[in-house]
């Protein structure tokens, strides 16, 4: 429980980095910060304390070793999500540089240039 | 990287010819071994970008194979991609997509599943070309005129 | 399911394989990219085509890995695509606007350089739709709904201009927020029962099987999720810059196709099969809607830029879409269902057409525009047309699926959302009358004297797509009637009760792999 409580709190800390911040590079921290909020708590999910790697061996019972290992979906699920954010970043990063080449600066108010 | 851009020292240049070799094989064996161990096409994937990352540090982005990598890299992604798709597509000799229509093996070695072994190596490709292309991107972001967009780096 | 592997696959490997093939052959036949979109879409077209002309539920597992027996049970281990009514409506309507935008881009993006880059894109995104569209499992409709809206990210940015990565980082912050939110989802549902695939789940949360303050948490995140990829009013801030930014081509498939598939589909199929939708659920639908239809309309008021009018209105059309979505009846359903493909239509015809008219005349100001008819009437007569049906007027299918909305509200008894709708509707004729008046007739200004009708690539798939609409309005009750009122059965029985769900289960569990 403590430790789904203190992915929440790094939830808070990205969204609150995402929101206040105005350097767009700490934005971008800010999310990825979110993003692996997320990640962590799915890893949780899937441990269960004291039991072992979801190895199953030829002739091994499926309920025991159900019974006995973690859920190894959510560490597939995590895998996954970690690429997605990785390419998500890169792309973000590649709009920060080219906004930074064409303004000097990476304070979004000072380029604030549509109406939304 | 120095401000020109071409490279590091002759000695860092040496340690890494020697190492490069190292870390490319590591690379594969990760990748190949990637349904026993942990690892897989996408952490040697990473394996083998970082080397290259590497290689274009110690002997700068302007020297002439990194020129031709990256010439190249786009395609040898799409490459990788396409050879996953295709491995995946053979499944459907056999009923399904994404069947395993190689001969099984038994026991934990290479030949145990072959089909995996393909898949992994093919992600390889395209997950070790993609990075390397995102990383030349964003180093190289002012002096390519017309700088492509990486972004779905993935598999 | 045993002998045969089903073709579902091919839905997304078709255009992945060709997007591919357009960066492999980036340096030895750049020219091949743009024809091999049209060739991918083309193929889709006809899959999309057969699938329709079959019935039930059709089910493909990757690898044949069906369900399993576990326990006193069975569930399904392995990654399902699902093709029921409601996939195959939607997947009909990808492949054909998809088409219109490749046969479009032929000629659009001729200038420009960095082709390979945008067909692989574009056919990441398409990819990416029809993944979304067929996806049987919670964890692949988020990869898929995320393949697609990273290459959207990415053809926002297409145009290297200062406001369009502005508009494209906007989106990008915005649209990973909500897709992180998705996950944040799926894993309350996953720890709560261990399954992701939506049959499993549907007969799970059916029973009883989450607690409830779960099921309303993972039920807030998604709406907040899928409001967002559809641009629902407190949640549409990116759409207004992102959609203008893009090519004209891409801004058809965003505003036409990406904020159903992602918003509307995925909230139809989340909501109504597995989570399932009750009072306060509608309640949320309706006031979303109700804000969207009425602050769409009236920012686009505002507006001289044409692009950004066709954005604004997007929302507006959306909130009609969720207005129709929070009635509680079959009618309501189908008539929501029918406007987001109607609005996928026209909507995509108006922004391609608004692509032409600023290759015609340089600009996208409403204020600087005029007398294109005289020069150019073949894509004049496509943005009356398309100005027709968005504005509701019969009998284009705006007019008809407008009509079955209020038709639905007035006989689910909410006459005041009924009259908030009938003048929103009034709100978007005076739009879009002022619009073509503007755009196409008046005086032509003298900087426009030498302009000259555009190639039959541009015009011909505008002038298609305003043939469907027509066509959608005028054989409603012959062919239409049968798909859509299929796509709305397949997620809500036509009587009383929820047997949708049921009959969902069933299909995906009756395939049993030996």
């Amino acid at each position: 429980m403590t430790l789904y409580a203190l992915t929440f709190a790094l939830l808070g800390v990205g969204l609150y980095g995402l929101l206040a911040k105005r350097n767009m590079l700490k934005k971008v921290v800010g999310l990825v910060i979110v993003e692996y909020a997320v990640n962590l708590l799915l890893v949780a999910i899937g441990y269960r304390t004291g039991r072992g790697a979801p190895i199953l061996l030829p002739g091994d019972d499926p309920a025991l070793f159900a019974a006995g290992s973690v859920d190894p979906l959510p560490q597939a699920l995590v895998l996954t999500s970690i690429v997605i954010g990785l390419g998500a970043t890169m792309l973000l990063l590649a709009m920060v540089l080219r906004l930074h080449q064409r303004y000097g600066t990476l304070d979004v108010d000072r380029m604030d240039r549509l109406r939304g | 990287m120095r401000e020109d851009g071409d490279g590091l020292s002759v000695i860092v240049q040496v340690v890494t010819r020697w190492i490069l070799v190292l870390i490319v094989v590591y690379g594969l064996a990760v990748a190949s071994f990637g349904h026993l161990t942990p690892g897989g096409g996408f952490a040697g994937g990473v394996v083998i970008a970082c080397g290259f990352v590497l290689a274009t540090l110690a002997f700068g982005g302007r020297s002439g194979p990194a020129r031709a990598f990256h010439r190249r890299v786009a395609q040898l992604e799409a490459a990788g991609a396409l050879a996953f798709l295709g491995v995946a597509a053979l499944g459907w000799t056999l009923g399904h997509f994404m069947q395993a229509w190689m001969p099984r093996g038994s026991g934990l070695t290479l030949a145990s599943a072959p089909f995996l072994v393909l898949l992994n190596l093919a992600i390889l490709l395209k997950v070790g070309a993609g990075l390397f292309a995102g990383f030349m991107v964003l180093v190289l972001f002012d002096r390519l005129t017309d700088a492509p967009r990486e972004g779905e780096g993935g598999a | 399911m045993t002998g045969m592997g089903s073709y579902l696959p091919l839905f997304v490997v078709l255009p992945l394989a060709a997007g591919f093939l357009c960066l492999l052959l980036k340096g030895v036949a750049p020219r091949a990219a743009p024809w091999l979109s049209v060739v991918s879409m083309l193929g889709l077209l006809a899959l999309a085509g057969s699938a329709v002309g079959g019935g039930g539920t059709e089910v493909a597992f990757a690898g044949g890995w069906g369900p399993r027996a576990f326990g006193d049970g069975a569930f399904v281990a392995g990654i399902a695509l699902v093709l029921d009514g409601l996939s195959r409506l939607f997947l009909l309507l990808v492949a054909l606007v998809g088409t219109a935008a490749a046969i479009y881009a032929l000629r659009y993006l001729a200038p420009e350089p960095g082709r390979p880059l945008y067909h692989l894109l574009f056919n990441l995104l398409v990819a990416g739709m029809n993944g979304a569209l067929l996806a049987g499992d919670l964890f692949n409709l988020y990869v898929f709904v995320e393949v697609a809206s990273l290459a959207s990210y990415g053809l926002v940015a297409y145009r290297p201009g200062g406001t369009e990565v502005e508009a494209a980082f906007k989106y990008l912050v915005l649209g990973t927020v909500a897709s992180t939110g998705i996950l944040l989802g799926i894993a309350t549902l996953y720890a709560a029962t261990g399954m992701l695939n939506m049959a499993d789940l549907a007969a799970a949360i059916a029973a009883g099987a989450v607690p409830r303050p779960a099921l309303a948490f993972a039920a807030g995140l998604f709406v907040l999720g899928f409001a967002t990829k559809t641009a629902a009013m407190p949640f549409h801030a990116w759409l207004p810059d992102a959609h203008p930014s893009a090519p004209a081509p891409i801004s058809a498939m965003l505003s036409g196709l990406l904020i159903k598939t992602l918003g509307i589909y995925a909230l139809v199929r989340v909501f109504f099969l597995v989570v399932g939708v009750d009072e306060r659920m509608r309640l949320l639908l309706t006031l979303l809607g109700c804000l969207s239809m009425w602050g769409g309309v009236l920012l686009a008021q505002a507006q001289d830029d044409l692009k950004r009018i066709l954005a604004f209105h997007s929302v507006s059309q959306m909130g009609y879409v969720l207005v129709a979505l929070g009635i509680d009846s079959w009618l309501g359903v189908a008539a929501a269902l029918f406007h987001a493909v109607n609005h996928g239509l026209f909507k995509s015809a108006l922004f391609l057409s608004a692509g032409s008219l600023e290759r015609l005349s340089g600009t996208r100001r409403l204020s600087e525009m005029g007398g294109i008819f005289q020069r150019a009437p073949a894509t004049a007569v496509g943005l009356v047309g398309s100005c027709l049906s968005i504005a509701g007027v019969p009998p284009f299918n705006g007019f008809w699926s407008k009509l079955l909305i209020l038709i639905a509200l007035v006989s689910a008894g909410q006459y005041l959302v009924a009259l908030l709708a009938a003048g929103a509707a009034l709100m978007t004729l005076v739009t879009f009358v002022k619009v073509q008046r503007k755009a196409v007739f008046g005086p032509l200004p003298a900087r426009l004297a030498a302009a000259r009708e555009l190639p039959a690539t541009m015009y011909l798939p505008v002038l298609a797509l305003v043939v469907l609409c027509l066509l959608s309005g005028l054989l409603w009750p012959v062919g239409v009637d049968g798909v859509v009122g299929a796509a709305a059965s397949a997620v809500r029985a036509p009587g009383e009760g929820g047997s949708a769900v049921e009959q969902y289960v069933e299909a995906v569990h009756g395939s049993r792999t030996p």
